[in-house]
């Protein structure tokens, strides 16, 4: 027998029901759109980087033939010959045809000023070459690199470019003879800051981080872990430790900047400390990471089961011995997972260091916590706003560098955690 | 450097009364029957002795050297010639600084008079003084307190506890540390705030419409007014941060939804790992993109369609903010996605909802104080950074509606009237301050509430 499907209700609900199946498809087509843009953003991040950066790990060098001529040589301090004038002398051996003074000095570019520190270290070095000639490769200036890695456009009429047409011959002649090559970029890892782009490197900037983080690991870790152990394992439940939790889950959201604020009035204008040095920045660092720090290790206390704390107390320990025998080994991993992470997060912090000063144009590369430095993502701040095309390049490789730091040190997070993870 | 070996010697003294005290503790307990004869362990005699060695020496370390230097250069001033040493206070400082300058070996301004020379020769000696002393002193009382402490063992010490005492004492002192800042922060951006609130009212500055700050160094200088209305400034950074959130709470939202009730396992184990790596990066570099890329390509597009775009529009800013908090927005929400209750899922289902009806009216409501909650917190975020409006968005300070205008933010202002060289003085500096102390207000009160909000909510559900 038919039972005809006659009931009302039935018929209404299958009526909608292409339509709510429509916007079920809808909606999950929008979630999946949005998990897709946010990783698109990620993809063109990184391209936009890598494809602006990547060619700064190459180096144009020219290969000129330097006479040491022993005229130069006649002061006892062979620094202060004129090593620039022997560059110059040999490029125009090179090219005698170039007489007129503005094509000389057109010729001269080429080279980077800083050939001649080349130069003062190899008779440094060896004082024997004076008077002898020389065949050595030194580093072109940073827009005949940019030119050779296709970043100048050739075709662009000569005013717009800042390559002239005599040099591009010039350029090409050495080419032609082999005289032009690119190697690994070595310069960018050993070198200080510079106002010449093929001159500057991070190696300034990365110690610099490693004198900040230092402090800043070497304060916040012991403090963080010990102010974790005392809010977990000690303190009272009373309204002052509901002050102190209430108040560090604030200060792990307020602003970094006001971290700068802080230092800026509290440790260079009250405590008189020296400005732009790895001290100031590492406390400042150090008061921002501490919050990240205690979140983390009493997350890690908690996760400790208490039957570990009664067996131990059950068999006589302190309470004091039952953290340090028992609790703290067990929740270690996980607090250094949280420092390692917080660490991340300092390295990578800009704001508050500009502040106390670490934007500072700074050469030499710091030799300990009270000289003058900068770190890696102030270096980019401050190439960032260079407006040499050479600098733009500089900038991305200096981000792909401090990625890979950030990268290592996560990954480091991570293993420790899987490592060491007990699951109870 | 003599001061880095004294804090090694202070080092390994103390572990050497580590041994000391422990040596003892066994010498005693041989006298009464055994270590168990004796209250604690040894090795706690041995802390005890270390610890009345170390601490008190570093205690006296810390003090001395932060006493040393304006003792010393009372001394100094108050032997110089008098017509140096009456000076008025600025140009005294300054010739002290030309005498430190000569002792560290640095360049001085100008050729140093015999009388600064001398002075300086005064000071070297002090110092040597000094240091000499202070190391008589720490040793004296490190071998001092080893030697007191020693004879003091005895198997009824309590050493344990007293131990363990100043442990926790050391314990307690670490979390309060925290309160310490929260005090610092306020104290230091308040004190500079009242000094400009004195020089510029407080309705001026809430209410004002023009931002200047550059201000006059001659009285007959032009452009240079210094006006401090920072409504303009607060106009930026809301339009900035609104971008932010437009971009974020939709996509951050619809794809925590999404990885949490639709992704497969296979997914989502792939994609939220990718998305976290967002919150990684450092936001240097998301402004760096922004004034590279991003920038451009909105200035570009706007002049395909006849808009005049500037190329540090808020909008180029807001939007790489807003990529920025996407992974914020999303783990939060994804937190409390998860913490409602499987069973409110399947009794929707069961009722013949499809799953778009049951997030919508089901998990979504549920959800909402915590989704507000962490919006608040992302908000909070995006009025806090930084270095991607300093990178990407205009110092001019326009009152415009116009998100293809350059704008600027409380951030900007702060970064730009304190980098460089600063007088402690001048309004101008001082209202990076007044900046400041706004900014840390007001996140902190949108801190309190969305914390207050979500602390809530998830214990109506435990």
């Amino acid at each position: 027998m038919d039972q005809p499907a006659t009931n009302p209700a039935i018929d209404k609900v299958n009526r909608g029901l292409k339509r709510r199946y429509r916007a079920e498809r809808r909606f999950r087509l929008c979630g999946a759109t949005a998990v897709f843009a946010a990783l698109c953003f990620l993809f063109i991040l990184f391209f936009s980087i890598v494809s602006s950066g990547y060619k700064a790990f190459q180096k144009t060098f020219i290969q000129i033939d330097v006479f040491f001529d022993p005229a130069e040589f006649t002061n006892e301090n062979l620094a202060t010959a004129n090593f620039p004038a022997l560059i110059k002398a040999s490029m125009s051996s090179r090219f005698p045809e170039v007489t007129a003074r503005r094509d000389k000095k057109d010729l001269y570019y080429l080279i980077s000023p800083g050939a001649s520190f080349q130069l003062m270290k190899l008779i440094k070095n060896n004082p024997a070459l004076i008077g002898q000639k020389e065949r050595i490769w030194v580093s072109a200036n940073d827009d005949v690199d940019m030119l050779l890695k296709g970043n100048i456009d050739r075709t662009r009429p000569e005013s717009e470019r800042r390559i002239n047409d005599k040099q591009l011959a010039w350029l090409d002649t050495l080419a032609g003879e082999g005289k032009i090559k690119k190697t690994f970029n070595m310069a960018f890892f050993t070198l200080g800051d510079s106002r010449e782009p093929e001159q500057a490197g991070i190696w300034g900037a990365t110690c610099g981080s490693f004198y900040t983080l230092l402090i800043t690991l070497s304060l916040s870790f012991p403090i963080g872990v010990a102010a974790a152990v005392y809010l977990e394992e000690f303190a009272p439940k009373n309204r002052w430790t509901d002050i102190i939790e209430v108040n560090i889950n604030n200060l792990a959201a307020v602003p970094s900047i006001v971290y700068g604020l802080l230092g800026l009035a509290v440790f260079i204008n009250f405590f008189g400390m020296p400005r732009s040095t790895p001290v100031v920045g590492g406390l400042v660092l150090t008061l921002m990471t501490l919050p990240i720090i205690i979140i983390a290790s009493r997350a890690s206390l908690k996760s400790v089961p208490p039957s570990i704390r009664e067996a131990a107390l059950g068999i006589g320990a302190s309470k004091m011995q039952m953290v340090a025998h028992h609790v703290l080994p067990l929740a270690l991993p996980g607090m250094l997972t949280g420092t390692i992470i917080g660490m991340a997060h300092a390295l990578g912090e800009t704001a508050p260091l500009l502040m106390v000063g670490m934007v500072a144009f700074i050469v030499d590369i710091p030799q300990g916590f009270t000289d003058p430095a900068t770190v890696l993502p102030v270096q980019i701040y401050l190439w960032s706003d260079s407006p040499e095309r050479a600098f733009m390049e500089k900038t991305s490789a200096a981000i792909m560098v401090l990625l890979v730091f950030l990268f290592l040190m996560n990954a480091v997070a991570i293993f420790l955690r899987k490592r060491f993870e007990i699951k109870w | 450097m003599r001061t880095s070996y004294l804090l090694t010697t202070i080092v390994v003294l103390a572990l050497g009364s580590y041994f000391l005290g422990r040596s003892k503790a066994f010498a005693v307990s041989k006298s009464c029957g055994g270590v168990k004869a004796l209250h604690s362990l040894p090795s706690h005699y041995g802390m005890w002795t270390a610890l009345w060695c170390a601490v008190p020496a570093l205690l006296v370390f810390a003090l001395w050297n932060a006493a040393e230097s304006p003792i010393i250069t009372s001394l100094v001033v108050a032997g110089l010639p008098p017509d140096i040493s009456s000076l008025p206070p600025s140009k005294l400082g300054l010739i002290i600084n030309d005498i430190k300058n000569i002792i560290s070996g640095n360049i001085t301004s100008g050729t140093p008079s015999p009388a600064i020379l001398q002075a300086a020769e005064h000071y070297r000696a002090l110092q040597a003084i000094s240091v000499n002393a202070m190391t008589a002193v720490i040793l004296s009382l490190m071998v001092a307190a080893g030697i007191t402490i020693r004879n003091r063992i005895s198997p009824a010490l309590k050493a344990r506890n007293k131990v363990e005492k100043l442990i926790q004492l050391f314990l307690f002192l670490s979390s309060a540390i925290a309160i310490l800042i929260t005090v610092g922060i306020v104290l230091s951006v308040l004190f500079e705030s009242i000094r400009f609130f004195k020089a510029i009212p407080l309705t001026d500055f809430l209410f004002g419409l023009s931002w200047s700050p550059q201000t006059a160094m001659r009285s007959d200088q032009v452009g240079s007014s210094g006006a401090f209305g920072a409504v303009p400034v607060f106009a930026g950074t809301a339009m900035i941060a609104f971008i932010a959130m437009l971009v974020a709470v939709p996509i951050g939202l619809m794809s925590a939804i999404y990885l949490s009730e639709y992704a497969g396992n296979r997914f989502r184990t792939i994609a939220k790992p990718l998305l976290e790596i967002l919150a990684g990066i450092p936001t240097v570099v998301y402004g760096f993109f922004a004034a590279l890329t991003v920038a451009p390509f909105i200035r570009d597009t706007g002049g395909i369609f006849g808009l005049s775009v500037s190329s540090e529009s808020a909008l180029a800013a807001g939007l790489v903010m807003g990529i920025m908090i996407i992974p914020f927005v999303s783990s939060l929400s994804d937190d409390v996605i998860h913490a409602v209750p499987q069973t409110m899922r399947d009794g929707s289902l069961a009722l013949g909802a499809t799953k778009y009806e049951t997030i919508s009216n089901v998990v979504v409501p549920a959800a909402l104080p915590g989704i507000v909650g962490g919006v608040l917190l992302a908000v909070s975020r995006a009025i806090g950074e930084t270095m991607i409006v300093v990178m990407a968005a205009g110092l001019s300070a326009n009152l415009t509606a116009n998100p293809l205008k350059a704008v600027t933010t409380v951030t900007v202002q702060i970064v730009t009237l304190l980098v460089g060289d600063q007088e402690f003085d001048s309004p101008k500096t001082l209202a990076a301050f007044a900046l400041g102390l706004l900014l840390f207000i007001f996140t902190l009160v949108l801190n309190i509430i969305a914390l207050y909000v979500v602390r809530k909510y998830r214990e109506q559900y435990e």
